[in-house]
């Protein structure tokens, strides 16, 4: 029947053959308006009237970078209590008064930022940000409400230890970096550095961090600029500024020869791949080749560490790469969660690829990938709520305004012989960590076999335990 | 206590300040219309972004699956994408992306939605490789693409489930709760057993059978030009045969439970969950959307009973959750907590009862309902922010409540409960029998939950 009816179509149209598309329309992102208050505040403004919304993302300096070594987790602790009460309302109330008016109010913590984000129907607005002035610019901190918390975040960290892909992330930081690097821990602690934090830390963290001059606030939807900036400079006019601390970093650890760390996890259905070295910071020059590489390599569902290792052989649900920037190098890493089985035969298909990315790429697998990238730009600003955290990097790493409207040739500028060398630059197959949390007893003489390395048994926090 | 005096007062002002005012959930404009070979088609143009999504409906899910053959409806939707007459293996996938889009499926136990998000002008693209595949799969399908995607499944299977702590608690949930026979007493993943026991002649009796334009919807939202798009939509959809006569779909008997079910589950995990479930009405029953409100208050935010209870007051548990699951023949109520280290579920479940009871027995507040409603409200507005949740919604609507223009009516079901709807589906749902199961760490059967004091 089929058959019959693919007849009957040619006779109209060719169907095997894919149709002609028509240009791409250009990309336009929406004007970004700024502006500074007197005491620094810079604000970045969108206006997108679509539906009655506004976002707002108040971005701070800081993060879990600057957390004391024996202190993990104080950045984020910091920022989770700030939703836990203020000089005028308890926990109980905040927690209220988001629900009541119906909007999202979270903050959050990274590396580089503290984040305070709201999402509002405009129709509440005026409530919505003075409650959100009051979170940013008087948390109380109180004691009782951070024990609980407190509490809380032992028994996550206690819970973490059920999950494999939890485990090998934290283990694959610390097996990097090191105890001494920032990034060598969690962002949210372990249970000896979430004991020794009081609530004088948190005060501290927020005096040192939390100034006009250290922040920018993002504003995405439906507002006008003059109107907004009036009322965000009545609500956050008065916070006084300071002078912000500069952070420096130690220097990172020197690179080891390739090795693999095994941790065990009896019974796991799947081993848990994390493979990779430290990478580079946000402000690399090779920002835009290192993004076109790693579309190839691990950065979209047709990258060649997917289709091997899930299209074409069925070992993995999804396999991919990236490169974390930061302030400072943040890591790039490899990653799958990989069959019992199959967990040999998936360490050699990750060598496969890692080594033949260094090799020269096809033109016509560059196109694609430099195409997903420029012509997949617009579907990133559709909401506010996209624009306002595609903004995020904008305000934190200080990159120009026009920043995403260069990005197409930024892009295009991108060759073969580009990608070849930040492949070779970047990615050594000499010198990887590669972590794995699997079930110990069924894996481990299939690893030995590979000899993709020395292998070190480690305990869930990355350490080296007796064999 | 002082302080705690000044920070009421404060807060009365603040109260009186933070009048919510009204908000109206806007109409979605659409046209629908239905091609000769009984495709639907809803186009929903919306010019503000450059980009249109393509999102097809296929009325089945894993409730329309044989027992021994459970997990078909999803593994199918993998096989979707292995490549059809015109579209080489590989070929789906690359081309959207070189033109800078994404794409993907999902499967309930009612549905199976396939969906590309891509810019304007490879609307062509998107429609050529959907039309393809529901043309043409069969004369390109074999056992390799098959078995390749079954792998892919099991894989999937073992990351969402089996190595995941608690991830075997739905499966354990859905068989105790609904007979065998029932189209939800297995899981939408379905068991490793019934993956490999799929066949080449099971897939394509399945295609021939379900994918088919009279059973499929074609959504079309976002930035494109009406006229020549029912032009392509024509083209390409409309010379693709309408199936045979769809099979007639499970209808079931309400679930009476005679007594409450306690099951047991070790898995490798730190602390115990327990999980209660009630069955409760289909979506769209008139007690449907009590029964999410009855949820909300008694656990979403830090206000809400059981979190505000166990969580914020007693410092006994770590998590609870509350849910109506609502989905097309059946649904079920679900609480699940778990305890922090130390605590014991026994009596922690005495508070659980205690709380629905004082519910059950005195109602809700005001205010309650009011934060029920009002975030209820709000989110109605957020899921119009993208192309992408707008053509979903027209599909959904479509489907479960027989028209795309629901919207409006979905969100005045929720503006329509009252307080006294809440405490009745209290009574009259969570006071009949239930299953409860409680996940333990290996070995520790003596942490499971019991019949505790009054309860059935």
């Amino acid at each position: 029947m089929a058959t019959a009816t693919t007849t009957d179509a040619q006779k109209t149209f060719d169907r095997s053959k894919i149709p002609t598309l028509g240009p791409p329309s250009k990309v336009s992102l929406p004007p970004i308006v700024t502006r500074q208050l007197s005491n620094g505040l810079k604000l970045m403004i969108v206006e997108q009237h679509e539906i009655p919304v506004a976002d707002f993302i108040l971005v701070v300096g800081g993060g879990g970078t600057m957390d004391p070594s024996s202190k993990g987790g104080l950045a984020n602790l910091t920022a989770t209590m700030l939703t836990e009460g203020t000089t005028s309302r308890t926990s109980l109330q905040i927690a209220d008064q988001i629900a009541y008016l119906g909007v999202s109010l979270a903050a959050g913590s990274s590396w580089d930022a503290s984040t305070l984000s709201l999402h509002a129907p405009t129709a509440q607005l005026d409530s919505a940000l003075a409650l959100f002035a009051e979170v940013a610019l008087k948390p109380a901190f109180p004691q009782e409400e951070f024990e609980r918390i407190r509490k809380n975040r032992l028994t996550d960290l206690i819970q973490l230890k059920d999950r494999p892909t939890a485990i090998a992330s934290q283990a694959y930081a610390s097996i990097l970096y090191g105890s001494e690097h920032p990034y060598g821990h969690s962002l949210i602690g372990n249970e000896g550095s979430v004991n020794a934090i009081s609530v004088a830390d948190l005060k501290a963290y927020y005096r040192s961090n939390f100034l006009p001059n250290n922040a920018t606030l993002i504003i995405v939807g439906d507002v006008k600029p003059a109107q907004i900036e009036r009322k965000i400079n009545a609500i956050f006019g008065s916070w006084q500024r300071g002078s912000v601390t500069p952070f420096t970093f130690g220097a990172a650890p020197k690179a080891e020869a390739t090795t693999v760390y095994l941790i065990d996890k009896p019974g796991a259905a799947q081993s848990s791949f994390r493979i990779g070295s430290i990478g580079v910071p946000r402000s690399t020059k090779d920002y835009f080749a290192l993004n076109v590489l790693n579309t190839i390599l691990g950065g979209s569902f047709t990258s060649r560490l997917n289709q091997n290792l899930r299209e074409t052989r069925g070992y993995t649900y999804g396999a991919r790469s990236a490169f974390d920037m930061r302030r400072s190098a943040g890591p790039f890493t490899a990653s799958a969660e990989i069959v019992t089985a199959k967990t040999d035969s998936g360490l050699i298909e990750f060598f496969k690829e890692l080594n033949a990315i260094r090799d020269t790429v096809p033109a016509v697998e560059l196109n694609k990938a430099k195409r997903y990238l420029q012509l997949g730009l617009p579907g990133e600003f559709e909401t506010s709520q996209q624009i306002a955290s595609q903004l995020v990097p904008v305000a934190l790493y200080g990159l120009p305004l026009d920043y995403y409207n260069n990005y197409v040739q930024r892009i295009d500028a991108i060759g073969q012989a580009d990608v070849q060398r930040v492949a070779r630059q970047y990615i050594d197959p000499k010198s990887l960590a590669i972590v794995i949390v699997g079930d110990r007893k069924s894996i481990e003489a299939g690893l030995r076999a590979v000899n993709a390395g020395p292998l070190s048994i480690r305990d869930f926090t990355g350490r080296p335990i007796s064999q | 206590m002082k302080k705690r005096l000044l920070v009421s007062l404060c807060y009365l002002i603040a109260g009186v300040a933070a009048e919510v005012r009204a908000q109206s959930v806007p109409k979605i404009g659409f046209e629908k219309y239905t091609l000769p070979n009984g495709l639907e088609v809803i186009l929903h143009e919306d010019h503000s972004t450059p980009i249109v999504t393509v999102n097809t409906w296929y009325k089945v899910g894993s409730g329309d699956e044989k027992p021994g053959r459970t997990g078909f409806a999803h593994l199918f939707e993998h096989v979707m994408f292995m490549g059809s007459q015109n579209v080489g293996v590989g070929v789906f996938d690359k081309e959207l992306e070189a033109a800078g889009g994404d794409n993907n499926g999902s499967t309930t136990e009612d549905r199976t939605n396939y969906y590309e998000n891509i810019p304007s002008n490879a609307l062509p693209l998107a429609l050529w490789l959907d039309a393809d595949r529901m043309g043409f799969l069969l004369p390109t399908m074999d056992l390799a693409k098959l078995d390749l995607q079954r792998d892919v499944v099991k894989n999937e299977r073992r990351q969402s489930v089996d190595n995941v702590p608690y991830g075997r608690a739905d499966e354990v949930i859905l068989a105790a709760l609904y007979p065998k026979t029932h189209p939800y007493s297995w899981s939408v993943i379905g068991s490793m057993t019934d993956l490999s026991a799929a066949s080449l002649d099971d897939v394509k009796s399945f295609f021939r059978t379900y994918y088919a334009p009279n059973n499929a919807t074609l959504t079309i939202a976002g930035d494109f030009d009406p006229a020549s798009t029912k032009a392509l939509v024509r083209q390409y959809f409309g010379d693709i045969p309408r199936g045979p006569a769809l099979p007639a779909r499970p209808t079931v008997a309400p679930i009476v439970l005679a007594r409450d079910t306690f099951i047991v589950l070790e898995d490798r995990v730190q602390l115990p969950r327990a999980f209660y479930t009630w069955p409760t009405v289909k979506l769209f029953d008139k007690d449907d959307a009590a029964l999410d409100v009855l949820a909300a208050v008694l656990a979403s935010d830090k206000n809400s009973r059981l979190y505000k209870k166990l969580i914020y007051e007693m410092q006994v548990a770590q998590s609870v959750r509350a849910s109506q699951q609502s989905a097309r023949l059946a649904s079920k109520f679900e609480i699940d907590v778990t305890p922090k280290p130390g605590q014991s579920l026994m009596d922690i479940d005495k508070v659980v009862q205690a709380e629905i009871q004082r519910l059950t027995s005195e109602g809700i507040t005001e205010r309650e309902l009011a934060r029920v409603k009002n975030s209820y409200k709000a989110s109605f507005i957020n899921r119009l922010a993208s192309v992408q949740g707008k053509a979903d919604i027209l599909n959904s609507y479509n489907y479960m409540a027989g028209t795309p223009d629901y919207v409006q009516q979905d969100a005045l079901r929720y503006d329509r409960v009252t307080r006294a709807d809440v405490q009745r589906v209290a009574r009259q749902y969570l006071g009949k029998p239930k299953v409860v199961l409680t996940v333990v760490p290996e070995g520790k059967t003596e942490m499971m939950l019991k019949a505790n004091g009054g309860v059935r």
